[in-house]
């Protein structure tokens, strides 16, 4: 068993207004467990979510940022996903620079009777955070790097 | 971290946590929620819990607060947004507080519901009403944005389901116009013996509801026209419909009928389905509306009258006009039905089944009009190579539906009904014909049409489970080879007449037409209803509804349904005097905006244009569904979405990771 290194990880997770947040309502509504280490922020659809919002998360004491939208081709606004898709693929590039886990950033399509599916993305994520560093510890660096340049 | 001492308020906002019952409280510290945001948050300058907020107590707790603490905004922390956000925005309205001040935190389906901790529960529920709080100190208020509603309805195709919206919109009081690419109105079902499963003469049943549509005050019918340009918005679309001349003035023609005698050239009729003829000056069938006739100029040799101009010289009614030209007409809509139906699978496209090369071998709308009193065989069934009697008559299904790997992957639907309509018919004219289908499966789902299936076969109809792998003209006969997939024997059929039951595929000219509108095509080219459930008949741009074939394969009661359907979902439009939309939607700061257009093109509804003279994007904010995809995109901060600015966001993912102070 690898070592737990960060016990109580804490993840922002983005979720559309017309499926991922429906899936959460439904996982309450039939009372499936899943871990609290997710703060929810609802956003009209996942294209809101701008790529520096995942680096803010971060900066801020995030271990890992959740992106949930709808299924491809089923947006509620056509193909608001289709940007959000592209966009994290640059995210994902861009943080890997940065040393960030590619574990740490997720973004999953998750249809409003899928509820069943957010509680497994959910404990899995999780269970896959644990096994990292605190990711403040490792920006913490970073940021005092730049305080010394100003 | 601020404390609440040395930080005037930005902001006066109340924070009302819900105890609901047990649900809530069971796995959420409600009364710490409350305290800490108090404490951590000095905008709040009110906070509380309540057994049940949505009770009418609850509810004058709120109400109560609001006045006595002056609140400007405030948070219900409670159930999911879905149960109570409009109870509590109008809740809100009624304060005297703009709708948009009242924030939903659900502690409910996404905290306590789902965690079984009571101090995770309790942290969890903190952060979330933590980012409401952030999110409501920003929001503006807001008022629903309004806009004029033309009155008037477009409705593209003149089949049954554009006639049955036509008809319902024109009976309620509202003006319709009706574009027909053909000469004629009626669609398909104008082309049919009779309908199944009752038989009906499908003529009898249209005849009278296109007369109603040619004599109503209130629709205006454009026949051998299409739209070619359509921009605007719900309530207010601007169409431009190209109007391809008739050559003979309506109004001046009595359908006399002589220049048809005179006219010279003879070309395949397509109302007959190319299976009888028709002169280049034709009346396309006795019921046709607009009672009128109309002049083929592809045909026509006296386009140039110097060639031929034996109609015009007849024609008492002077009637006949040369020279009309084609025209645009633009009009204005509120909303716009698409209704533009089918056409039939290229069956040219199986070069096995010998459609084309072999005669005898015709598809199902052909032998309709061989069915029919009035058709071009007088109603008799023959075969076209000699004119003689078939004797032995075989039908095949699902030819280029159900076929993914080289065809159509889905089912037409109407096929197995209407060719069991056929065999029946075959048989009732001659008994003694021998009479086969072959099928994949028997989808005859509707009221009646199992039965009517079953009758099929007790008059005789031998059903053969079993696609032809090929059919092929063998001297005076046609072959087919087929397997029967239920006994696993090979079969070699002699027919003297082969009917192929086609693909339902879209109308020609659906994905030009869909390009205009700027509605969305599935896979195949049917158009896209915005929830397959819940809006069949919507498109995803608002006040464009779809109905009937054009969104997939029917048959005429569904059709005549959706027709409906559409009409009554056009007049919750037209029925108001003003619409009103959404406001949270895009706008830009024309300041900061550099006019670097990354914005534009991303917009699925077109609300995003640009201002070329002053070199910045501009939202539409009517047409602006508000989903924040372009405001993301923006590398200046010149795009926003209202109450979900950047700074709003990024406050809210501050106060989802912040830590307690206390």
């Amino acid at each position: 068993m690898p070592e737990i290194l960060n016990p109580k990880p804490k993840i922002v997770a983005f979720f559309c207004k017309w499926c991922s947040s429906k899936a959460a309502d439904i996982a309450g509504v039939s009372r499936m467990e899943y871990p609290p280490n997710f703060i929810p922020i609802m956003t009209p659809c996942s294209g809101r979510v701008e790529p520096e919002f995942i680096f803010d998360a971060f900066a801020e004491g995030a271990d890992g940022v959740l992106v949930a939208g709808c299924h491809l081709g089923e947006c509620h606004y056509v193909v608001g996903n289709y940007k959000t898709l592209k966009r994290m693929i640059l995210v994902k590039k861009l943080a890997k620079e940065m040393g960030i886990e590619e574990e740490r950033i997720r973004v999953e399509w998750i249809a409003t009777a899928e509820a069943k599916k957010l509680v497994t993305v959910t404990n899995d994520m999780v269970n896959k955070l644990k096994h990292l560093p605190p990711c403040s510890s490792k920006l913490k660096g970073v940021t005092q790097e730049e305080k010394t340049n100003d | 971290m601020p404390s609440p001492e040395n930080k005037k308020p930005k902001k006066r906002i109340g924070v009302f946590v819900c105890h609901c019952g047990k649900n809530i409280a069971e796995t959420v510290d409600v009364e710490r929620v409350a305290k800490t945001i108090k404490e951590e948050y000095p905008d709040v300058v009110f906070s509380t819990d309540n057994h049940y907020l949505c009770s009418e107590p609850g509810q004058k707790e709120i109400q109560d607060a609001i006045r006595g603490k002056n609140l400007e905004s405030f948070i219900c922390a409670c159930c999911s947004p879905s149960m109570h956000e409009a109870t509590f925005r109008s809740l809100a309205e009624k304060s005297g507080l703009n709708p948009y001040q009242v924030e939903i935190a659900n502690i409910r389906e996404q905290c306590s519901w789902v965690h079984s901790d009571i101090k995770e529960g309790t942290e969890k529920a903190i952060k979330i009403v933590g980012t409401k709080v952030e999110k409501v100190a920003e929001n503006e208020s807001l008022t629903p944005i309004s806009v004029d509603v033309n009155k008037d309805c477009l409705v593209i195709g003149g089949g049954i389901t554009g006639i049955q919206a036509a008809l319902d919109l024109a009976d309620a009081g509202y003006k319709v116009t009706i574009v027909e690419r053909a000469p004629y109105i009626g669609g398909h079902m104008a082309q049919l013996s009779v309908t199944f499963p009752t038989l009906d003469c499908s003529q009898c049943i249209l005849s009278p509801k296109t007369s109603a549509v040619a004599h109503h005050k209130n629709i205006e019918l454009i026949t051998t026209a299409e739209v070619v340009n359509v921009s605007g918005f719900v309530g207010n679309f601007s169409v431009d419909i190209k109007k391809t001349p008739r050559y003979v003035d309506s109004d001046l023609c009595n359908i006399c009928g002589e220049c048809e005698k005179a006219c010279p050239v003879i070309v395949p009729s397509e109302y007959d389905g190319g299976i009888g003829p028709r002169k280049a000056i034709y009346l396309p069938f006795a019921q046709a509306v607009p009672s009128t006739y109309v002049l083929d100029a592809d045909n026509c040799l006296g386009i140039h009258p110097l060639v031929c101009s034996k109609c015009k010289d007849v024609c008492e009614q002077n009637a006949i006009n040369y020279d009309m030209q084609p025209e645009i007409i633009t009009r204005t809509f509120g909303v716009i039905i698409v209704a533009t139906g089918y056409d039939l699978y290229n069956i040219n496209k199986i070069p096995e089944y010998a459609f084309g090369p072999d005669v005898d071998v015709i598809d199902g709308l052909q032998f309709e009009r061989m069915l029919y009193v009035g058709g071009p065989t007088n109603g008799k069934v023959l075969r076209p190579s000699d004119h003689k009697k078939p004797e032995t008559v075989v039908f095949v299904q699902c030819v280029g539906s159900r076929d993914p790997e080289h065809h159509m992957a889905y089912c037409s639907k109407i096929c197995c009904t209407y060719t069991g309509k056929h065999a029946m018919l075959m048989k009732k004219k001659d008994p003694n014909a021998e009479v086969y289908v072959f099928y994949i499966d028997i989808r005859a789902a509707g009221r009646g049409y199992e039965e009517f299936i079953q009758r099929a076969q007790e008059m005789g109809v031998v059903y053969i489970r079993g696609k032809p792998s090929k059919i092929f003209r063998d001297g005076d006969k046609t072959k087919l080879w087929v397997a029967n997939t239920l006994t696993g024997e090979r079969l070699e059929v002699e027919a003297d007449l082969v009917v192929l039951a086609p693909a339902i595929v879209p109308s020609k000219g659906t994905k030009e037409l869909a390009n205009v509108l700027k509605a969305s095509l599935d896979e195949y080219g049917f158009y896209k209803e915005s929830h397959m459930k819940l809006r069949p008949v919507e498109s995803y741009i608002q006040g464009i509804l779809i109905a009937g074939v054009a969104l997939s394969p029917k048959d005429i009661p569904e059709s005549v349904a959706q027709g409906s359907a559409a009409a009554s979902k056009a007049m919750t439009i037209l029925a108001k005097p003003k619409l009103e939309h959404e406001p949270i939607v895009a706008t830009v700061n024309s300041e900061v905006c550099v006019g670097c257009k990354v914005c534009q093109g991303l917009c699925p509804y077109d609300a995003l244009s640009f201002d070329n003279e002053n070199n910045v994007s501009v939202v539409n904010e009517v047409l602006c569904e508000g989903c924040g995809t372009c405001v993301s995109a923006c590398p200046t901060g010149a795009l926003s979405l209202k109450n979900y600015s950047t700074d709003q966001l990024e406050k809210m993912i501050k106060a989802a990771l912040r830590t307690e102070t206390t």
